[in-house]
């Protein structure tokens, strides 16, 4: 594939992603002050010294913002992808073998979302020890419970297509057909579903956080920022608004690259010829 | 010829369409070029050619229709000397549903399942206020009876579900007849049909046309079926006139090469093979049944011999395409055994051996869900190399060259992916993923049902030439006795899930019949004018049950 078959919109996405990388990665070097260093009075206005102001206990709001960048990213993908993981493989399986496995496997997954998705979550957080890899399962976990449910029935009709009959005729395994004959073909609604749990993760992942079970302050991250600094709107201070916005915008970016790649995806002739 | 004779004339027609090529500015492309014809009343036109020809876009052209983005782009289309092309919406409204009607190829998609037939059958008079309702069912009671529709007074009572194919087939006609039309466009109504039922259809149709006058376009890709019914005959390819004449003329002197590639396509023949002695496929009283509850196949006893191609012909139902899922181990069998090179194969998939797998293979009717569109046509031929041979890298990518030559493609088409293969190409490379593995024995599931003639001809050939080339042995299901003839050596005619007839081809085609492989065998059409009717004479219209 070359760079110029790229479309300007996907450009955009990309472009607006390796930005929130480049800043999650070389944070302690680009941003100004500490992460949870009191540098100046509450809510201040933005200035040449802060950038975007300060927060609502007197942080600097852009050095946060940098910072918030790497829990937002990392556990916001790292959910997404690892409860996609998670989701496909189960979800293919059941509806590759069907039978008592597909029974087990599909009855399991209407027990887990029986449970509301928020009080399973504080309650398994609440259990299980504080911690950044144990945060990112548990939302991994649950978020795979509608992959799960829209990985099988995307590969049901699949399944019964008359190519997966011709490789369990040429006596081919489970993993072939799942991963080769059977993933190609439903990538594209996988794809635009991620897009979608991407953005939840993050709203998830800040409603956990401000219920105290999320990143835990003073560490930041965005959503959390977001609900620290709501107060603030009814007094006209930004403060809110501007991790806010970097939310929707990474949100968009995701987007926009996933709406790239299910063009590529969703096209018979290998992204060559149909536009 | 005076001009009040002539219902339909069509003079110069063009017609376009606007392609959108990546990276390209859009191009107009012509979908037909320039034809012209004169229809007059109580006259039936047939449209012949093969996929792509523009026959149903000429059809619907004569509606003042064009299927999604084609442009109607020059010439006038005359209905009584009016021409519909300039017609008002309204005026087209007026036109259509009453003036002339169509009737779709796939009858059980044209009706709303959720409305009985004979509401649907009036619905179009009663619309267009052509006559009240009772004139209209009245008028649809007619046209069941003329149609041979088995309880004319009840069957409009029915619903879309409960009646057969054939029967839902002349329900459509009926409809279209029902406001009394000029016009009918049959676009391909027999097509998916069995050949039992379509004669019924296409007697029903031609009775129907001549007892009502009304005239008719009727486009298809069997000659031998618009030699039945047309009093002219157009030959069309790539959207360009081929040659217009009489039935007559040009079944029995075709000018163009064409014409006579179409009239002469099923005249191949296989000359049987005398020794049938050396069995590699054994069924012995079979029987399967779909969730243990329905049985399919009763008691099926048949034989195969080496390099040999074993025909199994009957109508759709009849079990055929099970039996080849009983042989696969797809559908495991409950009664008998089914052996294989003298060893008796376990019934179900799961328990034979990779060996037992690659030896038999199977081809299926349709190409394009046969293969997995995200894998290029290397991948889809290369896979049963590696997975069964263990071939990577340079040695397999010779032996794909090696059956791409062999299927007489040719190594540019490697990487290609199936959407970008026409039809015939597709099934081509279906059969070069069976030969892949070496097989012993292909099952061919009507594997050129789907395809125009002449490219069904060629996949024939093929099959022909890979048999004396790789000594492999064919199953070949099918309903087309033609094809039978073409390359069986021996027969197996099924009727509900048991064998009515079976041996060499020589015998299973020679009188005494049994009396299903006698309708079976006058139910082909021949490439004869006057053939529908012999057969007629012959036979009562007794299975207008179907």
């Amino acid at each position: 594939m070359r760079m110029k078959d790229i479309p300007l919109s996907a450009w955009i996405g990309i472009i607006g992603i390796l930005l929130a990388f480049f800043l999650a990665i070389f944070a302690p070097l680009i941003a100004p002050y500490g992460e949870r260093e009191v540098v100046g009075e509450i809510w201040e206005q933005m200035s040449s010294q802060y950038l975007l102001g300060t927060d609502n206990l007197g942080r600097d709001l852009l050095s946060r913002m940098i910072y918030g960048a790497r829990t937002t990213l990392f556990v916001a993908l790292a959910a997404s992808v690892l409860s996609f993981s998670i989701g496909i493989f189960l979800s293919f399986t059941a509806a590759v073998t069907r039978g008592i496995v597909d029974q087990v496997l599909s009855r399991f997954n209407d027990l887990m979302m029986s449970v509301p998705t928020l009080i399973f979550a504080l309650v398994v957080l609440a259990v299980l020890p504080q911690n950044i890899w144990i945060l990112i399962t548990v939302m991994a976990v649950l978020d795979s419970t509608r992959v799960f449910r829209l990985g099988r029935a995307v590969a049901l009709d699949v399944a019964v297509m008359e190519f997966v009959e011709a490789a369990r005729l040429r006596g081919e395994g489970s993993m072939w057909i799942i991963f080769r004959e059977i993933l190609p073909n439903t990538l594209s609604p996988l794809l635009a579903e991620f897009g979608l749990r991407f953005a939840f993760s993050i709203l998830f992942l800040s409603t956990l956080s401000f219920l105290g079970l999320g990143i835990q302050p003073p560490a930041a991250d965005w959503g959390g920022m977001v609900k620290d600094n709501k107060d603030g709107i009814i007094f006209g201070i930004p403060a809110a608004l501007i991790p806010g916005g970097a939310i929707a915008a990474l949100a968009i970016c995701v987007n926009l690259v996933v709406d790239w790649l299910l063009r590529r995806t969703s096209s018979l002739k290998g992204g060559r010829g149909d536009a | 010829m005076p001009d009040d004779t002539k219902l339909l004339s069509v003079k110069d027609l063009k017609i376009g369409a606007t392609i959108y090529p990546p990276g390209e500015d859009p191009q107009d492309i012509g979908i037909v070029h320039g034809v012209s014809f004169d229809l007059e009343k109580g006259k039936v036109l047939g449209l012949i050619g093969e996929s792509g020809a523009g026959k149903s876009t000429i059809g619907l052209a004569s509606m003042a229709y064009g299927r999604g983005g084609i442009r109607i782009t020059g010439g006038e289309v005359l209905l009584n000397g009016e021409d519909i092309l300039k017609l008002s919406k309204s005026g087209v409204r007026k036109l259509r549903g009453a003036k002339v009607c169509y009737v779709a190829q796939s009858a059980a998609a044209a009706f709303n399942p959720a409305h009985k037939l004979g509401d649907q059958v009036i619905e179009a008079s009663l619309k267009h206020g052509l006559m009240t309702k009772e004139e209209a069912r009245k008028r649809a009671l007619y046209l069941f009876q003329v149609l041979g529709l088995p309880n004319p007074e009840t069957f409009g009572d029915r619903f879309p579900h409960q009646v057969s194919g054939g029967q839902l087939q002349r329900a459509m006609t009926a409809m279209a007849l029902c406001p009394n039309p000029e016009l009918i466009v049959f676009d391909e109504p027999t097509t998916a049909l069995d050949v039992t039922t379509q004669i019924d259809v296409l007697a029903a149709i031609k009775h129907a046309i001549e007892e009502t006058d009304t005239a008719a376009l009727y486009i298809t890709h069997d000659l031998a079926v618009v030699a039945q019914i047309s009093d002219d005959i157009m030959v069309l390819r790539n959207g360009h006139m081929v040659e217009y004449g009489t039935a007559q003329q040009i079944i029995e002197a075709p000018k163009e090469e064409y014409t006579r590639a179409l009239v002469n396509v099923r005249e191949m023949k296989k000359a049987e093979a005398q020794d049938q002695s050396d069995v590699i496929l054994s069924v012995d009283h079979v029987s399967a049944s779909y969730g243990g509850h329905f049985k399919v196949l009763h008691d099926v006893s048949l034989t195969l011999a080496r390099g040999q191609t074993l025909a199994i012909v009957g109508e759709s139902g009849s079990g055929k395409s099970t039996l080849a899922r009983v042989i696969t181990g797809l559908l495991p069998l409950t009664e008998g055994t089914v052996s294989f090179n003298g060893e008796v194969l376990p019934p179900a998939l799961k328990q034979r051996s990779r060996d037992h797998l690659r030896r038999i293979q199977l081809i299926y009717q349709m190409a394009d869900t046969a293969m997995n569109p995200r894998q290029t046509v290397g991948e889809i031929i290369g896979r049963p190399l590696t997975f069964y041979e263990g071939l990577r890298g340079k040695a397999k990518r010779a032996r794909i060259n090696e059956l791409l030559e062999a299927i007489e493609m040719g190594d540019g088409f490697y990487d290609r992916y199936p959407a970008e293969l026409s039809g015939g190409q597709k099934q081509r490379v279906a059969i070069a993923r069976a030969l892949a593995a070496r097989p012993d024995l292909i099952l061919c599931d009507e594997p050129t049902s789907a395809l125009d003639p002449l490219v069904a001809e060629g996949i024939l050939k093929l099959l022909m030439k890979l048999q004396k080339e790789t000594q492999v042995s064919y199953v070949f299901i099918t309903h087309d006795i033609a094809i039978v003839r073409a390359i069986a050596d021996s027969i197996a005619v099924m009727l509900q899930g048991k064998v009515q007839r079976f041996g060499p081809k020589s015998k299973v085609l020679a009188p005494p019949f049994d009396d299903y492989t006698d309708l079976l065998l006058k139910s082909v059409p021949e490439m004869e004018i006057g053939w529908l009717e012999r057969v007629l004479e012959t036979r009562k219209m007794e299975s207008a049950g179907n």
